[in-house]
């Protein structure tokens, strides 16, 4: 007998048709530092070229392999050189031109997201980051597929707080541009501490100029399937359950490493990483927080929330590792609300607050995602908001991020609806204590000491 | 290449031959064939080696995946290698 077991074949198949197993995005990662010139116009036609060049087979190949091992991948997608150093060349101060280039070329090849309109800003600006950051809220508005990303924060260099100060008053102007389109604009935007360069996964995603000229990166999923493993397990303790999430987790990601292979090979571009992400989708069954209840929780963001996610998130890197040559971008299990059917309905029961996601922040992948808030929210509170979570990624050494939304017009208990895999997002309470004058002051928070760990 | 093919559904009369019918028509030649029935519901796994097959793989998943739903069972055709990389390290 050379065929593997029944029981391993239809549990494969199981994965896919009815526990939501995918792989959620290839995403090629271009440089286009060979496309600066000083003149914009000239700059935005050789990205364009390179772009549809380089990606051109990019949907194809990603919709062939879907095919051949019957496995759905969701998003085929783009990330490229933080447009900042490109728009440094520039003669001219708005750098929208980029963005609207960018549109374009994701519309031609055939995908949904490009990542990339991007500064690094984490200890100091340049004219490029000044000008891009600028740029920020009409490249949303007048764009559909362009996402965009500031790094705030390393732990290296700190935290730059008039980045956070100026980022507060950038989401709220994004939010209000798009005041007519469900807000959409601060959906689309993110802002980092200690940002990966290998990152395949939106909005966030951007190609460090570490990288290669171009490279393939796969992000994997699953959430159904660890909730699945978990519920079969039964009564049984927790080391159990950290087995079993160590098990699901090397079998989905063996699947991406496959993938990546496979998508490397035949687009004749290297393979990077594999991002060992938990990402759900609004699907029933597709959710973060479902895991977490699973595991003995009456609703997710009660007592007992951060140590289950530890858990989970902790045993999904330890799976998923063995699992995959290359790992790298987030990493970890993501929670951002407005995706997540699991935490949607816990925010609506008044189980999960903002605190409280902070508190989980400090365990697992990424930030304050995808968090709806008041529309009359302050600029200063936004930017306090984001002090706050890039605090916890800078002194712990991780990526953290804030993806928040203010949805103009709305007050607590209404819901923003952004459609599709963005969901839609309860509007959720935020504290009304000013940070105004914490935050006006500007200026650098020091770099954190890297021992006497306590 | 190699691939599985499963067929999952209702036990109705004819279904292996149907399908294996199909793939001798394009060439392809069944290696390891299991099949079980429990409480009515067919269950078979075949291993198929498309080395010779005349046409296009992407063909041979669309084709019979149709004549899975013309008898309203579940046929699927997968790489062999989706499999091995999730069972076997």
């Amino acid at each position: 007998m050379h065929m593997l077991s029944t029981n391993s074949i239809l549990e494969t198949i199981n994965m896919i048709t009815e526990e939501h197993l995918d792989i959620r995005t290839i995403t090629m990662g271009i440089s286009l530092l060979d496309c600066i010139s000083d003149d914009i116009n000239v700059a935005c036609e050789r990205v364009y070229d390179k772009l549809t060049k380089t990606a051109r087979d990019l949907v194809k190949v990603g919709e062939q392999i879907e095919k051949e091992y019957g496995i759905p991948i969701v998003h085929k997608r783009v990330s490229v050189t933080p447009i900042s150093i490109l728009g440094n060349a520039c003669k001219t101060e708005d750098l929208v031109p980029f963005a609207k280039t960018l549109d374009r070329a994701a519309q031609a090849l055939g995908i949904n997201f490009i990542g990339g309109f991007t500064a690094l800003v984490h200890k100091g600006y340049t004219k490029g980051d000044h000008r891009l950051i600028a740029s920020i809220p009409e490249a949303l508005a007048t764009t559909e597929r362009v996402c965009s990303s500031v790094n705030v924060a390393t732990t290296k260099a700190g935290i730059n707080m008039d980045a956070v100060a100026e980022m507060g008053r950038v989401v709220k102007l994004a939010a209000e541009l798009t005041a007519e389109n469900g807000c959409i604009g601060p959906a689309k935007l993110v802002v980092f501490a200690n940002a990966p360069e290998d990152n395949p996964f939106m909005a966030g995603a951007f190609h460090g100029v570490g990288e290669g000229d171009a490279v393939i990166n796969v992000g994997v999923s699953g959430p159904g399937v660890v909730h699945h493993a978990i519920q079969k397990a039964g009564d049984c303790d927790i080391t159990q359950i950290a087995d079993t999430i160590k098990k699901t987790a090397f079998k989905i990601t063996r699947v991406g490493q496959l993938v990546a292979n496979e998508a490397s090979r035949r687009l004749g571009v290297p393979f990077g990483i594999v991002d060992l992400s938990l990402a759900p989708t609004p699907a029933v069954g597709d959710s973060v927080a479902h895991i977490l209840e699973e595991m003995g929780l009456e609703r997710c963001g009660g007592p007992g929330t951060t140590a289950t996610l530890a858990l989970l998130n902790d045993a999904v890197k330890k799976g998923g590792t063995m699992a995959s040559s290359h790992v790298g971008g987030l990493s970890g299990a993501f929670i951002p609300v407005s995706e997540d059917a699991g935490m949607i309905d816990s925010v609506k029961c008044g189980a999960l607050s903002l605190e409280k996601l902070e508190a989980m922040t400090a365990v697992c992948s990424v930030g304050l995602d995808m968090i709806v808030v008041p529309g009359d929210v302050s600029a200063s509170t936004i930017s306090a908001l984001i002090a706050d979570e890039i605090s916890i990624g800078v002194v712990n050494t991780k990526t953290t991020a804030v993806r928040v939304i203010p949805a103009i017009g709305k007050e607590v208990g209404d819901v923003l609806e952004f459609g599709g895999l963005l969901g839609s997002g309860p509007v959720m309470p935020i504290s009304s204590f000013s940070a105004e004058r914490f935050i006006s002051r500007g200026g650098r928070i020091p770099a954190p000491l890297q021992s006497l760990k306590n | 290449m190699r691939a599985v093919i499963t067929v999952i559904g209702q036990d109705t009369v004819g279904i292996i031959s149907k399908v294996s019918a199909y793939l001798a028509e394009k060439q392809i030649n069944i290696v390891d064939i299991t099949q079980s029935v429990l409480s009515e519901f067919f269950c078979m796994v075949m291993l198929v080696d498309l080395e010779s097959s005349t046409e296009a793989f992407s063909d041979t998943v669309d084709a019979l995946g149709a004549i899975g739903r013309e008898n309203h069972l579940d046929i699927h055709v997968m790489h062999e290698d989706i499999f091995n990389s999730m069972h076997k390290i």
